[in-house]
């Protein structure tokens, strides 16, 4: 077995999450700030689509901004000589965009989960806006945040349709497990494919039962002889 | 020390619009739920912001919509205790105290501990908000807003989070750790037992509006509006018209005879304890019909209804059990009314 595929993915997984991680947080805080509804709708709309359409239509969209013909690609390639589109950092890219939503909307969720009341609490209690949001909203979100990093984390290492469209699917460069999978079985070698699959089921499953973990973790605060 | 507020706030279906003012002495505010009493109390806070109106607490003016003032919450100084007393649940007990605290961690220490004391917590620093029983989370909160030492206390329902049959043991407690606090106080509560107890003047609020105020006991003796008379409890009241220094109450069929009859009387209200059984027809007394008999904890409630066959609604009153059992005439029911009250 090569090992290649799945050194790559892993380091793409990694990066990719470091920044889909603090990109998630950093927009969930935004929208929830918001004040008007119908900006907060429109701008939530945006953020979520990658959820929900195909990887190919979102591949395509970075192609179109990104390609080497597009006026983003051809300025980093003229005055950078950066060629991202079938790069390693194009699996990076493709991988951010996809996991991103889930990253979003796990944090927004658990910020909008935080009683109001906290909030107002400590205001009146005479803490700065950046206090509560580091001593309240924060350590109290903090388990929503987690088990949403961690979805975004294997969502980032599953990612094929828009990895395949914008880095393309080169051995040793480009090639992760599921591009690997998919390489193999199409050349008609199933043995060939069973430890990649292997791989990517066992990540998966603890990824699961991580997110279950931070779950569990986050009732700490309840007082466990209530719940009995 | 004061407080003078002016407030008026919209929403759909719903508009707030409160005026009073206070001296230093205990003010409640009873109403409903969803009258407006929180949301009047948040406005003070300044953690909701009103459409216009004008806020002033010891000559600062904390909100002035004419004049473009809104000092933001963390600079007003107001004490405000949480409904559900919103204790942070990821802080110990201690460190809920010292939150807000600007000091050298030693002092604060210090501080926070001479409070703990004070409040009879001491044992309980390290524990969690969730691991404090009702009373105890009541009293961290309680400790936490006069750490903060604030111009004024606002709390918000501070016994509808605990349990009912330690309440009265509570109401007690906390009255004697409120005086640990010199300053305004501002309670709120749909509570007229609670009211009662903590405050010497009472604003009544119906509907995002005030529509009594005056000193509490005033109030419960001798209501002078319908509102009034409705929010202390009083379950008997009927329209009523004057003629010849007597009253007509249309809703029960009774002619009462006072002494004298304020200017426009337009209600009477009956207390239920001031029913008393007589022998005979007189002033004030009238024969009437037995609709229903409640066996009470310590009393009977009595339903009654004038005996002339028109179609009324009943009169309710309490009435001692022996008292009740041991009337001698029990074929005819006569029953003075000795007090009621003539209301606008």
């Amino acid at each position: 077995m090569n090992w290649s595929p799945m050194v790559i993915s892993l380091k793409t997984a990694s990066v990719s999450i470091i920044i889909t991680f603090f990109l998630g947080i950093f927009a969930a805080k935004l929208v929830v700030g918001m004040k008007s509804d119908k900006v907060r709708i429109v701008i939530d709309g945006v953020l979520t689509l990658p959820l929900v359409l195909p990887p190919t239509v979102l591949g395509f969209f970075i192609l179109l901004i990104l390609g080497v013909k597009r006026p983003l690609g051809k300025f980093l390639l003229e005055f950078f000589s950066v060629k991202i589109v079938f790069s390693w950092t194009a699996t990076v890219i493709a991988a951010v965009v996809v996991s991103f939503p889930l990253m979003y909307r796990s944090a927004r969720g658990a910020f909008e989960q935080v009683d109001k009341n906290l909030i107002m609490a400590g205001r009146t209690l005479g803490m700065s806006e950046r206090m509560i949001f580091w001593r309240i909203i924060m350590p109290l979100a903090l388990p929503g945040i987690a088990s949403g990093g961690v979805l975004a984390f294997a969502r980032g290492l599953g990612e094929f349709g828009a990895t395949a469209m914008v880095a393309g699917n080169i051995a040793n460069k480009t090639r992760t497990l599921p591009l690997a999978i998919y390489a193999e079985v199409a050349a008609g070698n199933m043995e060939g494919s069973y430890g990649y699959v292997a791989v990517v089921v066992l990540i998966s499953f603890a990824v699961l039962s991580l997110m279950n973990y931070f779950t569990m973790k986050g009732s700490k605060y309840i007082n466990k002889d209530e719940l009995k | 020390m004061s407080l003078e507020v002016s407030v008026k706030k919209k929403f759909k279906g719903f508009s707030l619009e409160v005026n009073f003012r206070t001296n230093g002495e205990y003010l409640g505010i009873l109403g409903a739920s969803g009258s407006g009493k929180s949301l009047t109390l948040k406005c003070i806070a300044g953690v909701e912001t009103p459409d216009e109106g004008r806020i002033v607490l010891n000559n600062r003016v904390l909100y002035d919509s004419k004049k473009n003032i809104n000092i933001i919450p963390q600079n007003r100084n107001i004490g405000y205790m949480f409904q559900n007393y919103a204790l942070f649940p990821n802080m110990t007990a201690e460190e809920n105290i010292g939150v807000g605290l600007k000091l050298p961690k030693k002092e604060k220490k210090i501080k926070t501990n001479e409070l703990m004391k004070l409040f009879r917590i001491e044992d309980m620093g390290y524990k969690y908000p969730a691991q404090l029983s009702g009373g105890q989370q009541q009293r961290v909160a309680l400790a936490r807003i006069i750490a903060y030492e604030p111009d004024v206390l606002l709390l918000d329902e501070p016994f509808s989070a605990l349990d009912s049959r330690l309440k009265s043991e509570l109401h007690t407690d906390f009255l004697d750790l409120l005086k640990l606090y010199n300053g305004e106080v501002l309670i709120v509560t749909h509570s007229k037992d609670e009211v009662y107890r903590f405050s010497e003047n009472l604003a009544l609020i119906e509907k995002g509006t005030i529509t009594g105020f005056g000193k509490t006991k005033e109030i419960f003796e001798k209501p002078r509006s319908l509102s009034e008379a409705k929010m202390i409890g009083c379950k008997n009241i009927s329209q009523c018209s004057i003629k010849d220094n007597k009253i007509y109450c249309s809703d029960w069929g009774i002619v009462l005879e006072p002494k004298d009859i304020p200017e426009n009387c337009s209600y009477i209200g009956i207390p239920s304890n001031s029913f008393e059984i007589a022998n005979e027809a007189g002033i004030n007394t009238i024969e009437c019909k037995l609709i229903n008999v409640v066996e009470e904890i310590n009393e009977y409630t009595i339903a009654i209804e004038n005996s002339n066959g028109n179609e009324t609604k009943p009169i309710y009153f309490n009435i001692n059990k022996e008292v009740w059992n041991n009337r001698k005439n029990k074929d005819k029911l006569y029953i003075k009314i000795n007090d009621f009250y003539m209301l606008k």
